[in-house]
């Protein structure tokens, strides 16, 4: 028997290609802070979170279907129906029911955006594009083309995702806390997230393990509708009222947050700790432009230069890994 | 029929010395042999005997290094496909290379169309195409799409586009493996019309009496080595299959545990059919290691796929401990007890991108949780405690398994079902691509596990596998189980049970 095989020394190295992400954070931290006087102050800061709340719940969502293997392009249009939803149920049965049943609507249209593509098989970008697509029409049908606002009598707590409740920070910024610790457990500790990560890194693998992958694709966009209703709610919030274009586009800046921080789009292989730095990474860009007064035009290059970036890092070092198998 | 017995005129090909070696494992050496214009050569041998890889040198997918490949007595360097058709030589693999969403004529100039600066001109292809239909007899519908054509007809496109570019020697790497008979017998009519008409043609097959039906002479190749070349009118099945297996036994260092006769069957399946296998039944008993020998292609695996519920099955029955299983599927399998080890561990078997302990943790996860929660304390002393018993080396938490040896990835596959040792474990392929060290591991391990209880069914490519490692062998071709034989069984008569 092989019992006493002495394991070679562990050494654990810290693998810098795991943390070059929270580097480049810093360094841009650092620049704002050295090169403004207004970077670092509170009110900046808490402001900077607060612009982060939305695209940062749909990130956060997207990262679980990115590491399971699959693509959800409807969630801005969730966000948009169960902020709907949300706020004519909020006129219905108050505040607090309101919200809760608007979370639900969206687990409820991400179930059906995920039983869909795992039944007809179709690509799931393609799949939910489609879907997303259906998702705006029903926003519009629902609504008539309106907007939708709550009571006035409401306005005051419906206002809570918007306002400051906590030193200043605002209720979004608790929310997409709070969500981003939960699933990045999720993900991390759990069985299910376990299933998620061998499911996107070799479907059939897991499937040959025992692993029911369309019952895990399923999960994972009913998650995605749920962190875009929340997202939905945040902005409908903002606005005291929801209507059939709001997020617009957003499924896409959410996707460009993921892949910055560094989750692969090949499946497999990411965590949620580093959407929310992707996030932050794009949002203190966008805060840096305004602060140095720069030509904001230019935002948008550096943003997708970001993505560039991230994506070959990406594919370079798994072509690397790739090859250095003996 | 003229059938060459030495070259009379100058040979197209000559191979003088030809090898071809992986991270120095020789898989090809020192194969000389020549071919006369219009001559039909028949290449045979076992599976990995290294028939392919002279077709694809020959075809330029890969390039020989040793000796010297001559046309019309020139040495030539083929390093990619261009070569290799510039000098007038196709390879037809089978996998066609045909774009099968478009028509039969764009196919046959596949990258050569007529055209007048750029423009196709496709009066002036259909005219060449009617031609060269009518030379070798084809009839084919022009403006037919591939992908609705029978792999039949698609195989004379192949051909055709071939012929279009002006081949003189065609390679083919067995045509007939998914042919129905007519179709084999239109083919080999139409490979003998080319023949007649001065078309070289190298033919891999499994089928020895087509091949004996149509081949002017045969070179027999053995683990990589030239046996014989002779005419094929000298020969009979038998006396290939003597060639081919030779008298050398490597034994191995153990043998199964002998086998008590109150052993009780575990698993039982009866009349198992689906679209790859037909009626297959068998058999396992405790302690038992069944072998399946057979062919590429012969149902092996998708027997232990089946047995498994990873593929559906149409017809027959599994039992496990004498309990029927309604409507198997992989969970249902996998918690009466079962395990599989797939063939390909890159794309069946382990999540690469992973770390070993988590693929060793995957198929047990549901039973170390506290509502959903993994617990970890537990989940590393399973992990740690499979990882001594199969011997991984290598880091086994820190870096992904994709990056560890083929033998440690492969060790890796068998750790994940042992956590709890299954009561039935399918193997496929135990030892694909594994050092000779990590093999004799992995065999230890089988026989360990078989002597503990657990009933084994074991598929292997390499027949002495199968043969060191089972108690008793099924021999498959054409998805049924043809033969059975105990062990120790003759290698000759598997091998024509597999063959014939």
């Amino acid at each position: 028997m092989t019992t006493d095989t002495a394991t070679p020394p562990r050494r654990r190295r810290v693998d810098f290609k795991d943390f070059g992400i929270l580097g480049g954070l810093l360094a841009i931290v650092v620049y704002l802070s050295l090169s403004t006087t207004t970077f670092l102050t509170s009110q900046n800061i808490v402001n900077l979170l607060d612009q982060a709340v939305v695209i940062g719940l749909l990130a956060v969502g997207a990262t679980l279907c990115i590491v399971s293997g699959v693509f959800d392009l409807s969630s801005s249009a969730t966000l948009a129906v169960s902020a709907i939803a949300g706020v004519f149920l909020t006129t219905q049965f108050g505040v607090v029911v309101g919200f809760i049943l608007a979370l639900a609507v969206g687990a409820i249209l991400g179930t059906i955006t995920g039983t869909m593509i795992v039944i007809t098989r179709v690509n799931s970008f393609i799949g939910s594009l489609a879907i997303s697509i259906i998702y705006r029409g029903v926003a519009i049908v629902l609504t008539g083309g309106a907007i939708l606002s709550v009571t006035s009598d409401q306005l005051e707590a419906f206002r809570v995702w918007a306002l400051p409740v906590l030193d200043g920070v605002s209720g979004g910024t608790i929310l997409f806390a709070v969500t981003a610790v939960v699933l990045g457990l999720v993900l991390w500790g759990t069985t299910f997230g376990r299933r998620v990560y061998a499911v996107g890194g070799n479907a059939e693998a897991a499937r040959l393990s025992g692993v029911r992958t369309p019952l895990i694709h399923i999960s994972v966009f009913a998650i995605n509708g749920v962190c875009a209703a929340a997202a939905g709610m945040v902005l409908a919030s903002r606005a005291g009222s929801a209507q059939p274009s709001m997020g617009i586009g957003m499924e896409l800046t959410a996707i460009a947050a993921v892949v910055i921080g560094g989750t692969s789009i090949l499946g497999g292989a990411g965590a949620v700790w580093r959407t929310v730095v992707g996030v932050i990474i794009l949002t203190v860009i966008g805060n840096g432009f305004n602060l140095l007064r720069w030509d904001t035009t230019y935002q948008q290059v550096v943003t997708g230069v970001l993505i560039l970036v991230a994506v070959a890092a990406d594919s370079w070092l798994s072509r690397r890994s790739r090859r250095s198998r003996g | 029929m003229g059938k060459p017995t030495t070259l009379t005129s100058t040979p197209v090909l000559a191979l003088d010395g030809v090898g071809k070696s992986y991270n120095g494992i020789s898989v090809l050496r020192g194969i000389s042999f020549e071919i006369a214009p219009g001559e039909i050569h028949g290449l045979l041998g076992e599976n990995g005997a290294g028939k392919s890889t002279l077709l694809k040198i020959l075809g330029g997918a890969i390039t020989a290094d040793a000796g010297a490949v001559l046309f019309d007595g020139v040495p030539t360097r083929l390093s990619s496909p261009r070569d290799s058709i510039a000098h007038g030589v196709s390879l037809i693999s089978q996998e066609l290379a045909l774009v099968p969403q478009r028509t039969v004529l764009e196919n046959v100039f596949l990258g050569g169309w007529a055209n007048a600066a750029g423009f196709a001109t496709p009066a002036a292809d259909r005219r060449r195409f009617d031609e060269l239909c009518g030379e070798v007899g084809f009839d084919l519908d022009p403006h037919a799409l591939v992908a609705s054509l029978p792999l039949g007809k698609a195989q004379q496109v192949e051909i055709l586009k071939a012929l279009a570019r002006g081949s003189r020697v065609l390679c083919l790497d067995e045509p007939t493996a998914a042919l129905a008979e007519a179709e084999t017998e239109q083919l080999l009519e139409v490979l003998r019309t080319l023949a007649a008409r001065g078309t070289t043609i190298v033919i891999v097959s499994h089928f020895l009496e087509e091949v004996l039906g149509i081949a002017d002479r045969i070179t027999v190749l053995r683990d990589g080595a030239q046996i014989a070349t002779e005419d094929a009118s000298a020969h009979t099945s038998d006396s290939l299959v003597r060639l081919m297996v030779g008298r050398e036994v490597t034994a191995l260092s153990r043998t199964p545990a002998p086998l008590a006769d109150s052993a009780p069957v575990v698993l039982k399946a009866e009349g198992l059919t689906n679209d790859r296998i037909l009626d297959v039944s068998l058999e396992v008993r405790r302690g038992e290691i069944l072998g399946l020998a057979g062919l590429v292609g012969s149902g092996r695996s998708e027997t232990l796929r089946a047995l498994f519920g990873a593929d559906r099955i149409t017809a027959g029955r599994v039992s496990v401990s004498g309990v029927p299983v309604r409507r198997a599927t992989i969970r249902r399998m996998i918690d009466r007890g079962l395990a599989l080890v797939p063939e390909s561990r890159k794309d069946e078997g382990l999540v690469l991108r992973r770390t070993t302990a988590e693929n060793i943790a995957l198929p047990s996860l549901g039973g170390r949780q506290i509502g959903g929660i993994v617990r970890q304390g537990a989940e590393a002393s399973a992990v740690d405690r499979v990882v001594a018993m199969v011997d991984v080396r290598g880091s086994v938490r820190h870096v992904p398994v994709g990056a560890l040896s083929g033998g440690n990835q492969q060790k890796a596959l068998f750790g994940k079902w042992l956590v709890t040792p299954p009561e039935v474990f399918l193997i496929d392929e135990p030892t694909r691509g594994v050092d000779i060290g990590a093999k004799v591991n992995i065999h230890n391990l089988i026989l360990d596990l078989a002597a503990a209880g657990t009933a084994v069914i074991v598929v292997s490519s390499e027949l002495e596998e199968v043969m060191a490692l089972s108690h008793r062998i099924l021999v498959l071709r054409a998805g049924r189980v043809v033969a059975e034989f105990p062990s120790p069984a003759d290698r000759e008569d598997i091998m024509s049970a597999a063959f014939l």
